[in-house]
């Protein structure tokens, strides 16, 4: 079974990010929505932890959220950025969505 | 016989995903309207309220950031934000909108309002305070 987890948390504030890639099975997949888009983004506290779970999980992020926020030049190499029409295919193509909200 | 005291506006919440960041400009602007001593402490998430090139359209919310340019014109021109907050998020000075004052004393000349401070510097400057507001 394939899971779609979405974290809309900044990780910096809450533990939301941290809880995911903890249960999340490798072979599933995150998206980065709202707040929790700032996990996307190089150079800093947590983006090695995010590199680290790239390696056995897909994390694809919300385009319109990081540009709202200014920071579409920082987004990580791996992330892969979707608009709401890829988010909406995304839970079409995954068995069950998780949301830690 | 009115009174100044010194306001301290503690941003420390991201923009948009919550409303804390809009909220905290309208009560800036209120406070700075009643010609109180404001400054405004950017910490945590709150750096992200001053990145530069915000563009909500895709998120249907309005965009508050051009505001906080804005502020020199309220003579709110004390902006400090915290370093280590900047360094463990990957940002730098250039990464944020560069608000600047007119200093009405010296011919109006242009003057930066953003000061980065350390925390040992920001905790200083919360025990001067009047008033200090969290948001």
């Amino acid at each position: 079974m394939t899971m779609l987890h979405t974290v809309n948390k900044s990780p910096f504030e809450k533990d939301s990010l941290n809880s995911c890639l903890r249960l999340s099975k490798d072979g599933s997949s995150i998206i980065l929505i709202e707040d929790g888009i700032y996990a996307a983004l190089e150079g800093t506290v947590i983006s090695d932890s995010v590199k680290d779970a790239m390696k056995t999980k897909k994390v694809y992020a919300l385009q319109d959220d990081i540009n709202a926020r200014g920071v579409k030049g920082k987004v990580m190499d791996g992330v892969e950025l979707v608009d709401y029409a890829g988010f909406v295919t995304l839970v079409t193509e995954h068995d069950n969505v998780q949301s830690w909200v | 016989m009115s009174t100044t005291k010194k306001f301290l506006y503690v941003n420390r919440r991201a923009p948009y995903g919550t409303i804390y960041a809009w909220e905290s400009l309208e009560v800036i602007l209120i406070g700075a309207a009643f010609e109180q001593d404001v400054a405004l402490a950017f910490v945590d998430d709150g750096v992200y309220q001053l990145t530069k090139g915000h563009d909500t359209a895709g998120i249907g919310m309005k965009n508050f950031s051009p505001t906080y340019a804005a502020l020199g014109d309220f003579e709110v021109n004390k902006i400090y934000i915290e370093k280590e907050s900047l360094e463990a998020r990957g940002l730098t000075l250039d990464d944020l909108q560069h608000l600047v004052w007119e200093d009405e004393d010296e011919d109006w000349a242009e003057k930066d309002s953003i000061k980065v401070v350390t925390s040992a510097e920001l905790a200083d400057l919360m025990g001067e305070q009047d008033v200090v507001l969290s948001f």
